[in-house]
């Protein structure tokens, strides 16, 4: 009897996908999701592998991920909508919001809800740090949040109070920028605004645009960019020159080169910004003259590539380029388009890496670590870690293994691997390898932020804040932590 | 009728002697008396001397002034427990115990009637020939139509086992005068109201006497009186002292100490809470007074009627019954408080004993013991007394008859311990002759003789086996008087001579021809610390025993020479076995063992014996034992279903007797939600009903039971239990709930808690699970819905599922990290020898300890988390880690994960200043997980 139950026990063992294939409608979804990868599947079932799994020929990481450090996480909740702006007030802090209307400010060390702001009715638009002028002259931090309530309020971060409201627009405000060479702020709606600490309105232009300017950036000689719909406006402010002089803004310059909507307006460095749109246009510009460095655009443009893939993407957007957000360092341009991630160089002035499905859906956010690692998150709820390498010659792709493995019923992480991308772009002199990805939200990341000491800060739509953290590091604070209270306790005893 | 656990104790000690040498020695504070009667090829669990009921009981007794001694009612409240047991002869004998003579009535020199505030007499009593030995608690109420205003009456706690009686003094002591005192607080409410109500009467009889004598007085102008009208203003004038003696006596009950209304139990104080806001309505006659009045504030709706002035004493007359004398409600609760009683005391000593011991260690482990043990022990208790864990429970806590201690003859209050002293002087302080009694203890303790002591202790043992002699035990307690001094003086001097109580206990008894008596005492019920009293009343058991730890029961003997000699004789052979079974559970007995003249067994031997569980609560298993497989209960075997009102307010009765058969008992969830279903339902007011440590004791036994199947059936359970141990969510998915509540309930002995709140366990859910449910729960059984609507449910795990292992049910496949530890083929061994599911669970208990030290270890070692200097790595830190972890504790593979994440919730909860604060933590691993089929 003994003996029989141990040689039962000693049967066990990993199964194979095969062995599965028997199993219920479960094991079908599952099927489903492989087929594509084997190309054997058939048309019934792939309506059900779209519905269900979107697509299988992005690129996936297996649950081995040797180099991603978040290993622990924390479920910060205190939104009751779509958290969408993050914003780090120091160190240690930062500041959530969304369309719930309301501020928290949370301890980013702890995952400790330091406070509550409430007092915009409808969800917020626009949200930045007002840094002081001189560290000295005041030491509390504000915060500017702008709300679809038409209100802009000035907040105390450190006490919670509510400093100023502003609520004399005639429109959303949709953007906030502060420009601190000359210690004030502008927001941008149907028109822009000029404003000093004290929140007296300085001076403001007309009616630009009745969508409004969707982005703002500060350029340098008291200049400021402003994405208005296709165009792009130069703004510079007149700074009062004796007393009797007052605040101006004046319009200088309409570029037109954009063909579709501009999403995105980053500052790259000293001398360009750049400027991306709704149908994929990059364009990089000179801060001084504005005129045009360079312009991307068929790049990312997936028509001209026939792809048996592409039958499968059929539930793809049809503007799936368009270019959300960048992220800079000193040499290059990370753009996401669409659901890809692009890597442009500033001297070459080429893509030199890319990840044409870099994600399930659309990317939303995209930032450059210190490491060479980027990180994006999208649409389809998931973090994902990379890092540019430099290519070796002949790169290999890298493994995929299913991410919906987990109802590959006996599926290892080990299978049949399918190669993603195309040769075509032997150009590319770098890739972006998946190191890692982060799976917790149940929907849209709309943006994240990275704190160097304490991990990675993600907001979601589905009204949560993950706080992800690097758990041997974590697990080492803990124990000075600790050692720390044992010791001011008296109970710390040390072998000699 | 052996209804012995997997393992029965070895008593013979041929069989055990070898098993010492290669048996590691088991702790000393293990160690439990060996079997006394192991010579006679008894077995520790058959009945002891004959004893003519099943198992213990509590009889509540009255010393009726018309009929003499009556039992009153049983606790449990059926005919099966004390069968064919004399209950009316018992009573007899314990009603005759009892020594104090609480007078009441004119006092010399006193004008009126004077009540008597006496405190509550403890006796221990046995009797062999009947093989009952008793706790037996006096207690005297008052009663406005008794003789000299009382009624005594007495609670008994009858067992056959003498042992338990002696070493369980204390703890029952402290749980009976928690009854007593919601008696007595019920009764002098109700006495004032009956006051009140006299009063009433009286003052109305007052003014219609007083108009009839006026009426007649104008009647007649004669200048004389006529004899009616004599008569008339005789009867006036008796009433109008009527009117003044009672409202003297309303003024003594009301004056009762409030020090110690207070302090009695919490319960008794929310009791009077609550009966305060019922009586909100009525007035408060004295704002000064309030906090005393209102608990004697009687109802207003009463209509005075004409009354004798002169009360006759009519023993015809029907008397109050225990319910009225002390109020429905305090009386509903003192018998919820007998039931808790008879609950806790339920079971060999041997188990007490253990698990009493097992609780203060526990104690001791107050860093790691969140993690695993059940949170109705250790909760409160912990958090309050923390810092006066003893050094040493195993020898402060247990009421050893200690060889200095044990008989002082002659001696009513104990002066054993410097502790009890001294709070005897304090509360003495109210009465003058305080230092009187103390000169006396002091003398006398100091007059004593070892010999006598063994000699007693011989006596003792020999009348317990022996039925041709009855030999009574009498703990009996010094009573402490408040209000009259020469009462108290009274009622100590009354026992202070053996032979008077002798000859008044033999009187009454007929069938012993050598009766001994052993008169001992024990410090008062007001000598223990007020905290102790007032406080949870779970907690209390333990509590007291900490309390008066040092201060511990000392049994005093008193002893007539003549007597002694002729039994020391005949009992000398006995000896040996005695002493350990009386005496060994002290550490200090062991050197004084030596030197005596018997060969004893040592206790080396006796580690043997205990090398294996106790058997948890005898009688419990008889009624309840469940097999397995066929998930069922013979009905005939439900011995425990009561009719009695008290029990059915008590839970476990209602569980055991109604729902075995039923329900599915083995899902705690469901136990504890109908508990406390019946708890509020029946009474809110329940602080004796222990609901949770009730359950937790069958949902252990199930839980066990099930984990053992669940080992032996599936032979992936251990990747299983280690994704539980390492903080891996376990998620059992399955269609049939109660098959997955079941597989739930049984694998949460495997979760780690997170603090000291509830375990971080699902019983069922059906709705898609969130990451915020794996970082709250870490087992979930999960609903599968065969149909396209759990297409959610099973994306959103699949999604997650790095976070989780899946145990599916249905198709008996576990997908999780691969496990290649040694840990938990240890801790769960499919082909172990373990049958039942309680020991399973003290097994997985036992294993699960061992485990958090390694963690503690690991986690409070300080070499290992910090650089030994500034230049030290992290890498180097590390590497020390990873081999202090497997090399020091032993680890291998996996096991380090186990050790890591417990080490983690440790320096999260000792880092968390309160409870509840902190943020739970999820933590995982990139690790691939693989398929396992059965």
């Amino acid at each position: 009897m003994v003996a029989m139950a141990g040689g039962r026990r000693h049967r066990r063992r990993p199964t194979t996908a095969a062995a599965a294939a028997t199993a219920d409608w479960l094991s079908r979804i599952t099927v489903a999701t492989l087929l594509p990868v084997i190309k054997t599947f058939s048309q019934a079932y792939r309506e059900t592998a779209l519905v269900l799994c979107e697509k299988s020929a992005f690129q996936t990481i297996g649950e081995e991920q040797s180099q991603n450090p978040y290993t622990e996480l924390l479920v910060l909740k205190g939104h009751h909508d779509i958290v969408r702006f993050l914003v780090q007030l120091d160190d240690y802090r930062f500041a959530s919001a969304g369309d719930d209307g309301i501020i928290v400010v949370w301890n980013a060390q702890t995952g400790e809800k330091l406070l509550e702001l409430s007092g915009h009715t409808q969800k917020i638009t626009a949200v930045t740090t007002f840094p002081s002028l001189k560290p000295c002259e005041e030491k509390n931090q504000l915060l500017l949040t702008a709300s679809a309530d038409r209100t802009v309020i000035v907040w105390d971060c450190d006490t919670g109070r509510q400093i100023q409201k502003v609520s004399c627009f005639q429109s959303t405000v949709k953007c906030l920028t502060v420009l601190q060479k000359l210690d004030v702020w502008l927001s941008g709606g149907n028109d822009l605004c000029v404003w000093n600490r004290k929140l007296d309105l300085l001076c403001k232009t007309g009616h630009l645009s009745d969508t409004g300017i969707s982005a703002l950036v500060e350029i340098p000689r008291n200049c400021v960019a402003a994405a208005v719909g296709k165009e792009l406006i130069i703004f510079r402010l007149v700074a009062p020159i004796e007393a009797s002089l007052e605040w101006d803004v004046i319009e200088v310059k309409r570029l037109l080169d954009h063909q579709d909507n501009i999403l995105s307006l980053v500052n790259v460095n000293d001398v360009n910004f750049v400027t991306g749109s709704h149908v994929g246009e990059l364009i990089i510009w000179d801060v001084l003259d504005w005129t045009v460095q360079a312009y991307e655009r068929n790049f990312w443009d997936p028509s001209p590539q026939p792809d048996t893939q592409q039958e499968i993407r059929l539930s793809q957007k049809p503007h799936d380029i368009s270019i959300h957000h960048f992220t800079c360092d000193e040499e290059n341009v990370f753009a996401a388009v669409g659901r890809g991630l692009y890597v442009y160089n500033l001297q070459m002035k080429h893509v030199i890496a890319y990840q044409k499905t870099a994600h399930d859906s659309n990317v939303l956010h995209i930032a450059k670590l210190p490491n060479r690692q980027l990180i994006s998150c999208s649409e389809d709820g998931s973090v994902r870690i990379w890092e540019l390498r430099e290519k070796q010659q002949l790169p290999a792709e890298p493994v995929p293994t299913g991410f919906f493995n987990m109802w590959g019923f006996g599926r290892v992480n080990k299978q049949a691997s399918q190669p993603v991308k195309k040769q075509q772009e032997s150009a590319t002199s770098c890739l972006l390898e998946l190191i890692g990805d982060l799976i917790g939200h149940s929907s849209s990341v709309e943006m994240f932020l990275y704190f160097e000491d304490h991990g990675l800060v993600t907001c979601s739509a589905d009204h949560l804040i993950i706080l992800w953290k690097n758990g041997e590091q974590e697990s080492g604070l803990r124990s000075l932590k600790l050692f720390q209270k044992l010791e001011e306790n008296g109970d710390l005893y040390l072998a000699v | 009728m052996i209804s012995a656990p997997d393992v029965v104790a070895f008593t013979k000690e041929e069989e055990y002697e070898e098993e010492a040498y290669n048996a590691p020695a088991l702790p000393e504070e293990y160690s439990v008396p060996l079997f006394p009667f192991a010579s006679q090829g008894a077995n520790p669990w058959s009945k002891l001397s004959g004893a003519k009921f099943s198992r213990d009981f509590i009889l509540i007794s009255e010393f009726s002034e018309q009929v003499g001694p009556q039992p009153l009612l049983t606790i449990p409240n059926d005919t099966k427990v004390f069968g064919t047991f004399d209950l009316n002869y018992f009573s007899l004998r314990i009603m005759s115990v009892d020594y104090q003579a609480s007078f009441v009535g004119h006092p010399p020199g006193s004008a009126y009637p004077k009540l008597n505030f006496v405190e509550d007499s403890k006796v221990v009593l046995g009797d062999s020939k009947e093989g009952a030995f008793a706790y037996v608690h006096h207690l005297t109420l008052y009663d406005l139509e008794a003789r000299g205003f009382v009624r005594p009456f007495c609670m008994a706690y009858i067992s056959a086992d003498q042992h338990k009686i002696m070493q369980q003094f204390q703890e029952l002591s402290a749980e009976f005068s928690k009854a007593s005192e919601c008696l007595k607080t019920g009764n002098r409410k109700a006495f004032a109201g009956e006051l009140e109500k006299k009063l009433k009467d009286l003052d109305y009889t007052r003014t219609v006497l007083h108009t009839e004598t006026e009426i007649q007085k104008k009647a007649n102008d004669k200048g004389f009186y006529s004899s009616q009208a004599i008569e008339k203003a005789n009867e006036l004038a008796s009433v109008e002292k009527s009117i003044i003696e009672h409202q003297d006596l309303l003024k003594q009950i009301r004056s009762y100490p409030h020090r110690k209304v207070k302090g009695s139990d919490k319960f008794l104080d929310e009791m009077e809470h609550i009966q305060d806001q019922a009586n909100q309505t009525s007035t408060t006659s004295n704002p000064d007074e309030s906090a005393d009045s209102d608990l004697y504030t009687c109802r207003p709706a009463y209509t005075p009627k004409l009354i004798k002035a002169k009360s006759t004493k009519c023993f015809d007359k029907k008397l109050k019954t225990l319910e009225e004398l002390c109020d429905t409600e305090y009386f509903t609760q003192t018998l919820a408080q007998l039931s808790h009683i008879e609950h806790i005391f339920r079971g060999d000593l041997c188990y007490l004993l253990t698990s009493q011991i097992d609780r203060a260690l526990l104690k001791q482990q107050h860093v790691t013991n969140f993690l695993f043990e059940d949170l109705v022990e250790v909760d409160d208790r912990i958090v309050e007394k923390q810092e006066t864990i003893p050094s040493q429970p195993s020898q402060d806590r247990l009421p050893t008859r200690t060889l200095e201690e044990c008989p002082i003859p002659k001696v009513l209050i104990s002066v054993g311990s410097y502790k009890s002293s001294v709070e005897s002087v304090l509360i003495k302080m109210e009465q003058e002759h305080g230092d009187e009694y103390k000169e006396v203890e002091v003398t006398e303790s100091s007059s004593f003789d070892p010999q006598e002591n063994l000699d007693y202790l011989d006596m003792d043992m020999k009348g317990s086996i022996s039925s041709g002699e009855s030999i009574e035990v009498l703990g009996t307690e010094k009573s402490n008087s408040v209000l009259s001094k020469s009462d108290s003086q009274a009622s100590l001097t009354v026992p202070l001579s053996p032979q008077v109580l002798r000859s008044k206990a033999v009187s009454h008894r007929t069938i012993s021809e050598d009766s001994i008596e052993v008169l001992s005492t024990c410090p008062s019920e007001a000598l223990i610390p007020e905290d102790f009293k007032a406080s949870y009343p779970s907690a209390i058991n333990e509590e007291e025993s900490y309390a008066d730890s040092e201060g511990a029961i000392h049994f005093q003997a008193s002893i007539r020479p003549s007597e002694l000699c002729e039994i020391q004789e005949d009992s000398l052979e006995n000896t040996p076995s005695q002493i350990d079974s009386s005496c060994c559970i002290g550490k200090e007995i062991e050197g004084q063992l030596v030197s005596f003249p018997t060969p004893v067994h040592t206790l080396s031997d006796e580690d043997g014996v205990v090398s294996i569980p106790p058997q948890r609560f005898r009688q419990k298993d008889q009624g309840f034992h469940v097999d397995f497989a066929a998930e069922n209960i013979n009905p005939h075997q439900d011995n425990s279903c009561e009719v009695f009102p008290a029990s059915e307010l008590d839970p476990s009765c209602l569980l055991a007797s109604r729902d075995v058969s039923k329900t599915s008992l083995d899902n705690y969830s469901d136990t504890t939600s109908y508990v406390s279903s019946v708890a509020s339902t029946s009474s809110d007011k329940m602080p004796f009903a222990h609901p949770t440590s009730l359950s937790s004791e069958r949902h252990r036994k199930r839980a066990g039971q099930n984990a053992l199947k669940f080992i032996r059936q599936y032979p992936f359970a251990h990747p299983a239990i280690y994704s539980l141990l390492s903080g891996r969510t376990l998620v059992v998915l399955g269609e049939d709930e109660t098959i997955v509540r079941k597989l739930v309930t049984a694998l949460s002995i495997f979760v780690p808690n997170h603090g000291r709140c509830a375990k971080p366990v699902k019983h069922w859910v059906s709705s898609p699970l969130h990451i915020t449910d794996f970082q709250k729960w870490k087992l979930i059984g999960l609903q599968r819905v065969a149909s396209p609507a759990s297409a959610g449910t099973l994306h959103a795990l699949s999604r997650y599922s790095r976070y989780t292992s899946i145990l599916d049910l249905d198709n008996k496949t576990l997908r999780c990290p691969l496990y290649r530890g040694t840990l938990v083929p240890r801790l769960a061994d499919h082909r172990t020898q373990i049958k039942r599911g309680s020991t399973y669970y003290l097994h997985v208990q036992s294993m699960l300890t061992q485990l958090c030290s390694k963690a503690f270890l690991y986690t409070f070692c300080h070499h290992l988390h910090l650089p030994a200097h500034e230049k030290e790595t992290q890498e180097v830190v590390a590497s020390r880690q990873a081999s202090f972890l497997k090399l020091n504790l032993g680890l291998v593979n996996e096991d380090v994960r186990v050790v890591q994440y417990l080490a983690e919730l440790l320096k999260l909860h000792y880092m968390q200043e309160s409870p509840g604060t902190g943020h739970p933590l999820l933590r995982f691993d990139y690790v691939p997980s693989f398929l396992y089929k059965i």
